[in-house]
């Protein structure tokens, strides 16, 4: 039976949590890595736009997988709060353009205010969530998914039609003041967050909805609440996703925020297995890199003229079809349930027995 | 926790004490100079000793838009096709590589990035979307790598900086088009204007034919206004009627254009209606009918110009690709000309030889007008205006700004 599976998988689950990661020792320890980090990329723009579109996508699918994976409930809205904490993250940002802090020097005071307007893209985008959540997730089934396609629909529609917000033509001239640092110190964050929560007993709740929400009822889990608060988290980090994305992305419009993009996510999240945060953050790597890998690609094989121009189009059918031979090869994902450390040994082991 | 939320406030208060106007209005300018140095000395680097210019185009090849962006692409293709068998640019062939965004801005702005930071092209050609075009203009301005955008209208695009172009005309231009064309040719004196107030496009257009048209003499007997996905129209055109004008401008899109001219048919308005490019669409005679018939609207190009370059532009267009070119296919060739002609005439490639030769393109016999760019490095060219006749656009006239 499912229960008696997630029995087996949940203390696990808990058991792996590294003791490295409780107390305030990894923010410290993340924060010089950051800088290096963007030291080192300075000098390459591709490589810090790429990067930070990973990281972006990175945060999106572990915030995703919150709801998903770990508490079973399908949402298909993602975007949307994406777009929110975009849009005003954006709008923040673009009030407060003009203005710095006097004792600090300009770039680091632009960062405070790149830190304000991220915070309340996201705040914003976890009220959405709150909003959202509160009467759906009451229900059972396929309701949240039917109303947070709605919401993104409506988010996209109420932006389009918005002057302050560009309508159409989309929300341009933020300053540009991302980098690869802010952006993965989002996706430590984000990692966190969700290791600490599969970990907790707030956590091992989440994984009895997953399983059995009658059950885990029975057993005197809130059941609405746990939803609702794990929905809330996720919103919090897809607008901190949004709001990164405003501030390297040189226009925001409301075509990036569209069920397509949701589709993409869930993808990400399905691909790497529902429930698993490493998995999630290697489908996002791969996803993310496989378009522009696919370019590399047939870049090199064309020479110039008209077949490499040709290729270019291709490119995306080729990354649909990639998609579906890996989900017939591996319809639970990459790692199911599990997170990496528990399949790599694993796998190690058997090779090792198998060639010996 | 308890002692927590004090220290927070206290800091909180304290960076809010010390905000102020910046010194600097450009923190960006500042902290981009470095990295459009180091763009330069790559873009001049690269092409040294192989044999041929690589050129970046990022078109929307798949997505809501791809028929602009395989337009212009074809367009840009044959261009330096032309280009290529007759010679080249000083001996070494031109070559343009192509990117696809998916008609998204973030595709748009990671494409060119690469385009200039992996392939070092020393030129960009794209998009035709406005929205693609300011994403890629801002990363361009900023690693100082010319770009010309065949066909993105609104005026914002190349306002992002002195790296940026167009071969085709602003929004506004056409409002003025029409008000020379309505006032000059169709002598009309009295016109009442109907626009959307939904579409900056509508109004920008709107504006400038009040004003133009007023300036000439004219009279704007009234201004009415409606939202896109309207569908009764009806209260403004009798508005309109009772202001007994000369012509409507209804500066729109074909889907509400064609109902317009229905309704205000059915009210006895029999005046002819005038639009812009908006009206460019095969939708547009299937939704008017007879109602357009005899309304005028101004474009970029129309394939019955009978002017000799245009006529063999199509035959080679039609030789190459089939079907005859639309708009977009022939701004994307003139644009891809434009930056051969640059080429030809920079002393080197480097990317502020480029610019300062694009910057000096006047009088280019393109096939979508005659482009001289001015000093805000928008085209100042021509546009045609068009007669809707036998359902459907026929070439009437061409207007010089």
């Amino acid at each position: 039976m499912t229960t008696a599976r997630s029995a087996t998988t949940v203390p696990e689950a808990g058991a792996v949590v590294p003791a490295g990661l409780k107390g305030l020792l990894p923010v410290l320890l993340a924060l010089p890595v950051l800088g290096l980090l963007e030291w080192l990329l300075r000098a390459s723009p591709f490589a810090t736009y790429l990067l930070s579109v990973m990281g972006v996508n990175i945060i999106l699918a572990v915030s995703l997988n919150i709801v998903n994976g770990m508490t079973g409930q399908f949402s298909i809205g993602h975007a949307g709060f994406m777009a929110v904490g975009a849009y005003l993250a954006g709008f923040v940002s673009l009030m407060l353009k003009g203005v710095a802090i006097s004792f600090l020097p300009e770039a680091l005071s632009d960062q405070v205010f790149f830190l304000l307007a991220l915070l309340v893209g996201g705040l914003s985008a976890a009220l959405c969530g709150f909003l959202v959540g509160l009467p759906s997730l009451r229900l059972r089934g396929d309701y949240l998914a039917i109303v947070t396609l709605g919401f993104g629909e409506i988010i996209r529609v109420v932006v389009q039609n918005t002057d302050a917000f560009g309508r159409a033509l989309g929300l341009s001239g933020i300053p540009q003041t991302s980098g690869v640092g802010m952006v993965y110190f989002g996706v430590f964050l984000v990692v966190l967050v969700a290791r600490r929560i599969a970990g907790s007993s707030h956590g091992r709740s989440l994984w009895a909805i997953r399983e059995d929400e009658v059950a885990a009822e029975a057993m005197g889990v809130d059941t609405t609440g746990y939803k609702v608060r794990s929905f809330v988290i996720s919103s919090f980090f897809a607008g901190i996703a949004g709001g990164l994305f405003a501030h390297f992305v040189p226009i925001i419009n409301p075509g990036s925020f569209t069920f397509v993009k949701s589709m993409e996510i869930v993808v990400m999240v399905v691909l790497g297995g529902l429930g698993s945060t490493t998995g999630a953050i290697l489908a996002a790597i791969f996803l993310t890199l496989l378009p522009e890998g696919l370019r590399s690609l047939f870049t090199s094989l064309g020479a110039e003229g008209s077949l490499a121009q040709k290729v270019d189009q291709i490119r995306m059918p080729v990354y649909g079809l990639l998609l579906v031979a890996l989900m017939l090869s591996r319809p639970q994902g990459l790692f199911g349930t599990k997170e990496i450390w528990d399949v790599l040994p694993k796998w190690w082991a058997r090779r090792k027995k198998g060639t010996s | 926790m308890r002692r927590l939320v004090p220290m927070l406030l206290a800091a909180l208060a304290a960076l809010a004490a010390g905000c102020e106007k910046k010194t600097q209005p450009a923190p960006s300018g500042e902290s981009g100079a470095p990295t459009a140095t180091a763009g330069q000395s790559a873009g001049s680097a690269a092409p040294e000793g192989s044999d041929t210019i690589l050129l970046g185009e990022v078109g929307a090849l798949t997505g809501g838009q791809a028929t602009f962006g395989i337009s212009t692409r074809n367009g840009v293709e044959l261009a330096l096709k032309e280009a290529n068998a007759a010679g080249g640019v000083k001996g070494k062939k031109v070559a343009v590589r192509v990117y696809d965004d998916q008609s998204k801005p973030e595709e748009a702005a990671l494409a060119v990035t690469r385009l200039i930071t992996q392939d070092k092209v020393v030129l960009i050609l794209g998009e035709v979307a406005s929205s693609s075009s300011l994403a890629m203009a801002e990363k361009a301005q900023a690693a100082n790598v010319p770009m010309i955008t065949p066909s993105s209208t609104n005026p914002a695009v190349t306002e992002k900086g002195e790296n940026i172009f167009r071969v085709c005309f602003i929004d506004p231009f056409q409002g003025f088009v029409m008000a020379k064309f309505a006032h000059d040719n169709l002598k009309m004196n009295k016109v009442a204007v109907l626009q959307d107030n939904k579409s900056a496009y509508s109004i920008g257009l709107a504006d400038v034919f009040t004003r133009k048209f007023t300036e000439m003499g004219g009279k704007i007997t009234g201004t009415e206004s409606y939202s896109q996905g309207d569908t009764d129209y009806r209260a403004q055109l009798t508005a309109i009627k009772k202001t007994q004008p000369d012509g409507i401008y209804v500066p729109g899109y074909y889907s509400e254009v064609g109902v317009i001219a229905r309704q205000a048919r059915e009210l006895g308005l029999k005046v002819p209606l005038m639009g812009g490019d908006g009206w460019d669409s095969e939708k547009l005679y299937e939704l008017g009918s007879s109602a357009i018939e005899g309304s005028y609207f101004s474009n970029h190009y129309s394939p019955d110009n009978p002017d000799p370059r245009v006529q063999k532009f199509i035959a080679d267009y039609k030789a190459a690709y089939g079907g005859v070119p639309d708009a977009l296919a022939a701004l994307g060739y003139d644009a891809a000309r434009v930056a051969v002609e640059a080429l030809k005439r920079a002393p080197d490639t480097s990317s502020a030889s480029l610019r300062e030769a694009i910057a000096q393109t006047k009088d280019f016999p393109g096939v979508a007008g005659t482009v001289s760019l001015d000093e805000k490095r928008n085209a100042v060219k021509s546009a045609v205006v068009l007669k809707v006749a036998d359902g459907k656009a026929t070439y009437v006239t061409t207007i010089s700004p």
